[in-house]
């Protein structure tokens, strides 16, 4: 108990980070228990960009709606994006790595040339090229974001089973007459999930961040969706009258990151066997 | 190192057909309505001969595949095709945007080497000190925070509340126009060379040579300036080269806060209008300075670090 307790406090990043993103979580789930009104039809003009007050602790939009209440759903959406985009990003990436580093040979040469043009292109600038083919909406945004950022994933899970596959508990695996597929995903995957698992939670962080700015430019969720970003896309217009409708929003998106990269820092210092190896 | 530079700027030719291949198709497979815009007609109830025409005239009544090969004949010529809606030659629109976009990237990354490096650099040599954990929350939050709304709370505070500088647009091309943008561009970046300089310069400072200099007693300053950090900066370098390619690619956004005229604007401009050519122009000139960015970053690494040769 007591290592535990010496070993959580060498670890602030993780402790911090983790327990923004578990409060984080913890309002998405409970959104309809936490949230004081409804965040789309509780529109009412007569308290319209009301500054925050007791009724109203953020205040309210130019429809008269609860930004504290948005705020609370847009946890949804924003955890829900970054979620479902990375995982599918950590699928692709790491089956495309797993392979390319255990099979080797032109699928190997195959996939890292396809990794190093994804490389090349800036995330934001394919997901808003796939989003001029899909057009706005929520569910382009998981499908723009899910298959944008992957090469991260795919070029360190290769790395790892480049290290991993000549180490002698693949080789005793071989021996004992395992298949190709038992071993990679029996054996190597278990043993390189680590810096997968650094990857995946920074790429959360990314997702959410590139969800808000997509829904920023007008192409995310569709207003009334109470969106971080598209709640700040519609607040511009009020900067200068109503400055609280933008802040709430912005500073839920940037607690929420900032909890994912602590959390991502954390865990690279407990996980990633380079630094584990320095610290020591 | 001409061969090395050569042979990488043949590699560019396979990652930009392969990308344009991609964005050509994607980008093709827009439900019917491009064909409407390209005849300048929103309206489906628009009389057919008129459309018909207007889809010969833009070549999109035929196949998708002699369409592309068609756009690689023209862009291996230089020509990127008409804009659907202004009908001007596409390289014109992109070059009257470049400066803007050039300039914005260019400050902003000034911007955070100027202060992320030294920042960075402060917090290693005084390790543990208040000032590194002052300068590392400052960096983990200049990470998370978002470009458009840190570009709003600055447009607020220093426009709305203290009018020092004008909210946004490019007036006549001042540096008081610029410093908003290049601001909310640069924090970011600035951050994350802060983490990389501090980290890289750590590292450095347990480094053997670096106590050979001690030993040999050289001054804290010579060896800070000409082991420490000049060693540094390759990794420093790195990032920043790195970083400045994705910078062009986040403009995007800054550009459309401040309505800067550049590339980033256009491009969401055109994707709202279905504008494919300038579209396609947009991303193929960003991916390219990107790539051409990555190989200036390598070739300097053999002038900052002369271990490092290229055969």
């Amino acid at each position: 108990m007591n290592d535990l307790r010496r070993q959580l406090k060498r670890q602030k990043n993780l402790v911090i980070g983790g327990l923004i993103t578990l409060g984080i979580v913890i309002l998405a789930i409970f959104a309809p228990l936490l949230a004081p009104y409804d965040p789309i039809n509780q529109a009412d003009l007569l308290h319209s960009e009301e500054a925050p007050n007791r009724a109203f602790l953020f205040g309210t939009d130019t429809q008269g709606r609860d930004i504290l209440s948005r705020v609370i759903y847009g946890a949804r959406i924003s955890l829900s994006i970054g979620l479902v985009a990375q995982c599918l990003n950590s699928v692709i990436g790491v089956l495309l790595g797993l392979t390319a580093g255990f099979l080797g040979r032109w699928w190997d040469d195959l996939v890292m040339g396809l990794t190093n043009i994804m490389l090349s292109i800036p995330a934001l600038v394919l997901a808003l090229a796939i989003m001029a083919v899909l057009g706005p909406g929520l569910w382009n945004v998981f499908l723009a974001l899910g298959f944008t950022n992957w090469s991260y994933s795919c070029r360190v899970t290769r790395s790892q089973v480049l290290a991993a596959r000549s180490l002698d508990y693949v080789t005793a695996a071989r021996a004992l007459g395992c298949g190709r597929v038992r071993i990679m995903l029996t054996q190597i995957l278990p043993n390189i999930v680590g810096p997968i698992l650094v990857i995946a939670t920074l790429g959360v962080a990314y997702a959410i961040l590139t969800e808000a700015s997509l829904s920023f430019l007008g192409l995310g969720a569709q207003p009334p969706t109470p969106s971080w970003g598209g709640m700040l896309s519609t607040a511009r217009e009020q900067l200068f009258t109503a400055p609280w409708i933008s802040i709430f929003p912005g500073l839920a998106i940037f607690i929420t990151v900032l909890g994912l990269n602590l959390l991502g820092d954390g865990l690279r210092d407990i996980l990633d066997p380079h630094t584990t190896r320095q610290r020591r | 190192m001409l061969v090395y530079a050569l042979r990488r700027l043949l590699q560019f030719i396979p990652t930009v057909l392969v990308i344009s291949l991609i964005m050509f198709f994607l980008l093709n497979v827009l439900p019917g309505n491009a064909a409407l815009m390209a005849a300048g007609v929103q309206d489906r109830g628009m009389d057919a001969k008129y459309v018909e025409q207007m889809l010969k005239k833009w070549d999109l009544d035929k196949p998708l595949h002699l369409r592309y090969w068609v756009y690689l004949k023209n862009l291996a010529q230089g020509n990127m095709g008409l804009s659907f809606l202004r009908g001007e030659d596409v390289r014109q629109v992109l070059l009257a945007r470049f400066w803007p976009t050039l300039k914005l990237a260019l400050a902003a990354m000034l911007i955070a080497i100027g202060v992320g490096v030294p920042l960075g650099f402060v917090s290693a040599l005084r390790h543990g000190s208040w000032l590194d954990a002052l300068s590392m929350i400052g960096a983990v939050s200049g990470v998370s925070i978002p470009q458009f709304w840190l570009g709003l709370l600055l447009m607020f505070l220093l426009s709305v509340k203290l009018p020092l500088l004008p909210t946004s647009g490019y007036g006549d091309g001042s540096l008081l126009h610029l410093i908003l943008p290049a601001i909310t561009l640069g924090v970011g970046y600035m951050a994350l060379l802060a983490r990389t300089t501090r980290a890289a310069v750590m590292e450095i400072l347990t480094a053997d040579y670096v106590r050979t200099a001690e030993a040999k007693g050289l001054s804290r300053f010579v060896i800070n300036g000409k082991h420490v950090l000049r060693n540094a900066l390759i990794l420093v370098l790195t990032t920043a080269g790195l970083q400045f390619g994705s910078l062009i690619g986040q403009t995007v956004i800054v550009e459309k806060l401040f309505s800067w005229p550049g590339i980033g604007s256009l491009l969401v401009d055109t994707i709202f209008q279905r504008d494919i050519p300038v579209v396609q122009g947009c991303v193929l000139l960003i991916i390219l300075v990107f790539l051409c960015v990555n190989l200036a970053v390598d070739l300097l690494y053999a002038l900052i670090d002369p271990r490092i040769e290229y055969r």
